[in-house]
């Protein structure tokens, strides 16, 4: 069950950075490691065209399952970003949630100037805060 | 000599949310002539995993994803799929949502 998220401040910016380029579409990606510390920060294709939703290549996603079983690695969070509305999980982010055991991280650019960035876990479509540690 | 469909001869790419249901395995070998049999296969040995992974109708839920040799089954004939030895099917719960 999770508890937390550790997120360094630099994976922290560089999901802000995303989230700013690919405005007005959503972000989406994922930070893999082992046993829930963050490795690496990947940025993943959204395949949705249209502004108000997501959904991370399927094919690269595959690839990427097949990388992290052979280092014995995990997701540790996925994330996404809500251009204009506020960081909090959506009905349609719970609707879809299917990594229980992953954290599902939301920026939000409402206010461009303040980009909001929270964590929580989505399980059987409850939703809890995860609170971020910059570090374990 | 056996039958093509009967031995485990389809490697099948279990992800991380369904692995509790496969006793941890990422990777196991099962069997079935098409995608919908393979599902069977695998409930018959980990029960409870279908549903995760179809509508109670059969289809392939809105919400996963399933590869033949890395192309999606949604794209072709879903569930009917054909399968043959050593095929490689990897199931994958989206990662999707909107704001």
């Amino acid at each position: 069950m999770l508890d937390h998220l550790t997120l360094p401040a630099e994976m922290r910016d560089e999901i802000v950075a995303h989230a700013r380029e690919s405005a007005p579409r959503e972000c989406c990606g994922v930070i893999v490691g082992l046993s829930g510390q963050p490795g690496e920060l990947r940025r993943m294709t959204n395949t949705y065209e249209g502004i108000d939703f997501y959904e991370v290549d399927g094919r690269e996603l595959l690839s990427l399952m097949k990388e992290l079983d052979e280092k014995g690695w995990d997701f540790t969070a996925i994330y996404h970003s809500h251009p204009v509305s506020p960081a909090y999980p959506s009905p349609r982010d719970v609707e879809y949630a299917g990594y229980p055991d992953t954290a599902y991280i939301i920026c939000s650019l409402e206010n461009p100037d303040a980009p909001v960035v929270r964590a929580f876990a989505i399980v059987d479509a409850q939703i809890t805060e995860l609170p971020i540690h910059p570090t374990a | 000599m056996a039958d093509a469909v009967s031995t485990a001869n389809i490697v099948v790419l279990i992800p991380a949310p369904l692995r509790r249901f496969t006793n941890g395995e990422a990777k196991i070998s099962s069997s079935g002539a098409t995608v919908g049999e393979l599902i069977d296969t695998l409930e018959a040995s980990y029960p409870g995993i279908r549903d995760r992974i179809c509508e109670a109708d059969g289809r392939i839920r809105r919400f996963v994803n399933v590869f033949v040799n890395g192309a999606n089954v949604r794209s072709g004939d879903g569930a009917a799929t054909t399968l043959k030895a050593g095929d490689e099917v990897g199931i994958v719960p989206a990662m999707a949502g909107g704001c």
